[in-house]
């Protein structure tokens, strides 16, 4: 059970990643560079936050035709978890793997801070340690985190199940007031269809560790050990 | 040759950064402003020898597949010889 953690240039939360995966978590992890097709023989694909290629054009945009993303949808297309967090959500649409697309926030400010999301579907491989309605306490920090997608969309993601996070009050109320950047519907986290391609703007690495001011960030990476050990 | 591209939010996205710039300029008193949108704009350099129906489909494609994410965004461009 080998993780493999993306490195484009411009990407600064792969050493966080590494660091949970490898000290935390306790499983074996190793750093792909975005030049390259070889993923390596992992059994998961984290694509870390930053700021790939600077963010310029569009968050993501340049990142998406790295030759690493051409095996991360082939990788993802055959069932291969794939786990992006922030920048690499933001990677995650852009390439199509993911509906929708993360806009500026709707305060225009770069929000950094900690916020709670609700699990809303514990039935998928990066939630599977947490129970339906758990508060997590993870940290943001984006300038690019509102979600948007059209009506369609957002019906299939409501009727799939597929809103995996959302943005809540410390008592899992859904309110206008705990939204940090505009999403749509609070959403802070949504899946594919197959469950196994993940997108979030929470760092969950940044919550791995009592050092760090919490730890509830170390159940999304519980959840993939637990699910790639069933595979 | 070179290509124009503009790319905009689509009318059904919201734009805060329009509406910051369009309160800031009421503020500053322009008046008779109904709305302001922000959007991007690219100059491309065409190598020479490219004919205007190539340079159609190939600033058509790199608008399309790069330069707009078409979840939020749509262009337009023109072409002009210089």
């Amino acid at each position: 059970m080998k993780f493999g953690v993306i490195i484009f240039p411009g990407s600064n939360c792969d050493h966080d990643a590494f660091w949970t995966i490898h000290h935390v978590a306790k499983q074996p992890v190793t750093f792909l560079w975005h030049d390259s097709h070889d993923l390596q023989n992992c059994d998961a694909i984290v694509v870390p936050g930053g700021f790939s290629f600077g963010d310029y054009l569009r968050t993501g945009a340049i990142a998406k035709f790295s030759p690493v993303m051409e095996s991360v949808r082939e990788f993802a297309a055959g069932g291969g978890l794939v786990l992006g967090i922030c920048n690499g959500f933001q990677i995650l649409c852009e390439s199509g793997l993911l509906p929708g697309a993360l806009m500026r926030n709707v305060g225009l400010k770069y929000v950094c801070k900690q916020v709670q999301v609700k699990v809303e579907n514990n039935q998928t491989p990066f939630t599977n340690a947490c129970r339906t309605g758990e508060v997590l306490t993870i940290p943001i920090g984006h300038m690019e985190g509102n979600y948007f997608c059209d009506e369609a969309t957002l019906e299939e993601l409501k009727r799939d199940n597929r809103i995996v996070f959302r943005y809540t009050s410390a008592n899992g109320e859904i309110t206008d007031e705990s939204n940090p950047n505009g999403s749509l519907e609070n959403i802070a986290g949504i899946c594919n269809a197959g469950r196994n391609v993940l997108g979030m703007m929470p760092h969950p690495e940044r919550a791995a560790e009592p050092e760090l001011g919490g730890v509830d960030g170390v159940k999304i990476f519980e959840s993939l050990v637990g699910a790639m050990a069933l595979k | 040759m070179t290509a124009y591209v503009y790319v905009s939010l689509k009318k059904s996205v919201l734009d805060p950064q329009g509406k910051t710039i369009h309160g800031a300029l009421s503020k500053i008193g322009y008046k008779g402003l109904h709305d302001v949108r922000q959007g991007k704009y690219f100059e491309i350099t065409l190598n020479g020898g490219i004919t205007k129906d190539e340079a159609n489909i190939e600033v058509e494609r790199i608008a399309r597949e790069v330069l707009t994410n078409p979840v939020i965004e749509e262009y337009r461009f023109s072409l002009e010889d210089n």
